[in-house]
């Protein structure tokens, strides 16, 4: 799969191995009539961070900068892009508004999703100004869309414990700082999706983007939403579901009774597994075999961008890995949940894949 | 008496006197582990503050960014062979690596405070974790 140059993707019609050397996430849905399949681009956790003036970290910014540029060639072209949220590093409007001119670059239709990083400052003000509304839902091709606000957290965290907004930003920014809180979809949202989905059939392919996975990894990183169960109960009715989330920088994957759950990667820096960190307990979900561990002294590397098809009414991740073998996680009709293509067998598994 | 015996008595005599002088080197009280404990983990919390700190490089970037508590930086494998560098090389040489790198900083002396403070935050988040020198 790797032989395959970028060159030879972006000139052919889109077979899985030419797919796999962008370095994106791109989803794909496919269905028993092809003509109703569809692709569409995963950019997420660009994290563009604000030095001073006109200066930006140099780093970030070349990651979704290069993320945008290989989404515009891709063939065949997707129908739209999703952004998973954390386009700021600590919320401001110089930053969202560079990442925000970034991303204007691309040449599809953007629909957003609402990272912590976006929101913790002005909690979500400038960021809506940009984007609109922090959840919402839409249909495509007989596809079910839903973002979710999964970052909002216990009120008396975000109103009463910091002196100020930009502390309130600082403090959810530590990924492992122990005066942040769990993330959470909240309730007033919950019954928004309850509404919401009682007017779509039970057969109908559902995709739920969130931020934070809409599962319990691992509390201490927040790679967690504190309400998952919750919201897994409103899902659980419809046959086919997926939730799709970025915040984790790394590739995870799960199946939980008739949900699939797929992270993708982050476009400026690769975060390591929770086993990596030795005094904690985690649960990094048994089905997921993990990316190759990073080699700092390539930038990009373990960071990228994924394409993703739903042609089964599930999704299926090419994960665009720019200094790496690509790939590509699809559910599995056979078995009843998402599988790596060429690792998925203990014994297939590479050192790089092992993490410690 | 011998001239054997008086040299056994006056070493007798001159273990008694350094007994009286209240040091012994294999002897130490609960309180001073107490004492080294909170000596230590005052440098951790240091090295903890640098971890996470804006300020150890120029462009904002911390360690903590890519390091959530101090993960994927292995200290028990150093030193290892760097295959980047081509040689056999110690944890902190990796640190002022990733402080010119991503942070974009000025290396630190490789004796200095806070390069020990680092390292000894590093060391602690990785605590009970077997020594494995040289893996890769």
């Amino acid at each position: 799969m790797s032989k395959t140059t970028r060159r030879d993707f972006l000139k052919t019609t889109g077979t899985l191995a030419a797919m796999s050397t962008l370095p994106l996430s791109m989803v794909e849905l496919a269905f028993a009539d092809a003509s109703r399949n569809f692709t569409f681009a995963y950019i997420s956790d660009a994290h563009i961070q604000h030095i001073s003036g006109t200066k930006f970290v140099r780093n970030w910014d070349r990651g979704l900068i290069r993320a945008v540029a290989e989404t515009n060639l891709l063939v065949p072209k997707p129908e739209f892009v999703v952004f998973g949220g954390d386009l700021a590093q600590l919320g401001t409007k110089e930053e969202l508004d560079h990442g925000a001119e970034l991303l204007s670059k691309l040449n599809y239709k953007m629909y957003c999703v609402m990272g912590e990083h976006d929101y913790y400052l002005d909690l979500g003000e400038y960021w809506s100004k940009l984007y609109g509304p922090q959840h919402y839902s839409w249909d495509h091709r007989g596809v079910h869309f839903v973002v979710l606000n999964s970052i909002l957290t216990y009120d008396d965290w975000t109103f009463n414990r910091w002196p100020s907004a930009a502390q309130r930003m600082l403090e959810m920014a530590g990924l492992d700082n122990p005066n942040g809180s769990p993330f959470m979809v909240g309730e007033k949202q919950r019954e928004w999706l309850k509404a919401d989905l009682a007017k779509v059939q039970k057969d109908t392919p559902i995709v739920v983007f969130s931020h934070s996975p809409l599962q319990k990894i691992y509390k201490g990183w927040n790679f967690w939403t504190e309400d998952a169960d919750e919201v897994q109960a409103i899902l659980e009715p419809y046959d086919r579901v997926n939730v799709v989330y970025g915040h984790v920088h790394q590739i995870q994957y799960n199946q939980i009774a008739n949900i699939s759950f797929n992270s993708v990667m982050a476009t400026a820096w690769p975060w390591p597994y929770p086993q990596s960190y030795a005094q904690a307990e985690h649960a990094l979900p048994k089905l997921t075999i993990p990316m190759n561990r990073a080699d700092p002294f390539h930038e990009r590397d373990a960071t990228g961008w994924q394409f993703i098809d739903v042609n089964t009414g599930r999704v299926a991740l090419r994960y665009n890995l720019y200094n790496n073998t690509s790939r590509t996680v699809a559910f599995n009709p056979k078995t009843g949940r998402p599988e790596d293509s060429l690792f998925q067998d203990p014994a297939r598994m590479i050192d790089p894949q092992v993490h410690y | 008496m011998s001239r054997l015996s008086m040299i056994a008595a006056l070493v007798v005599v001159l273990a008694g006197l350094v007994a009286g002088i209240d040091v012994r080197a294999d002897e130490f009280t609960k309180a001073d582990l107490e004492r080294w404990q909170k000596e230590y983990m005052s440098v951790v919390e240091k090295g903890r503050a640098l971890w996470t700190s804006p300020e150890l490089g120029t462009n904002g970037v911390a360690c903590a960014q890519c390091h959530p508590n101090a993960a994927n930086t292995h200290p028990e494998t150093y030193p290892k062979f760097q295959k980047q560098l081509g040689r056999v090389i110690a944890l902190r040489e990796m640190i002022n690596w990733c402080i010119r790198q991503p942070l974009e900083g000025e290396p630190l002396k490789l004796d200095d405070p806070k390069m020990i403070a680092i390292e000894a935050y590093v060391a602690y988040e990785r605590r009970g974790v077997a020594m494995a020198p040289g893996k890769h």
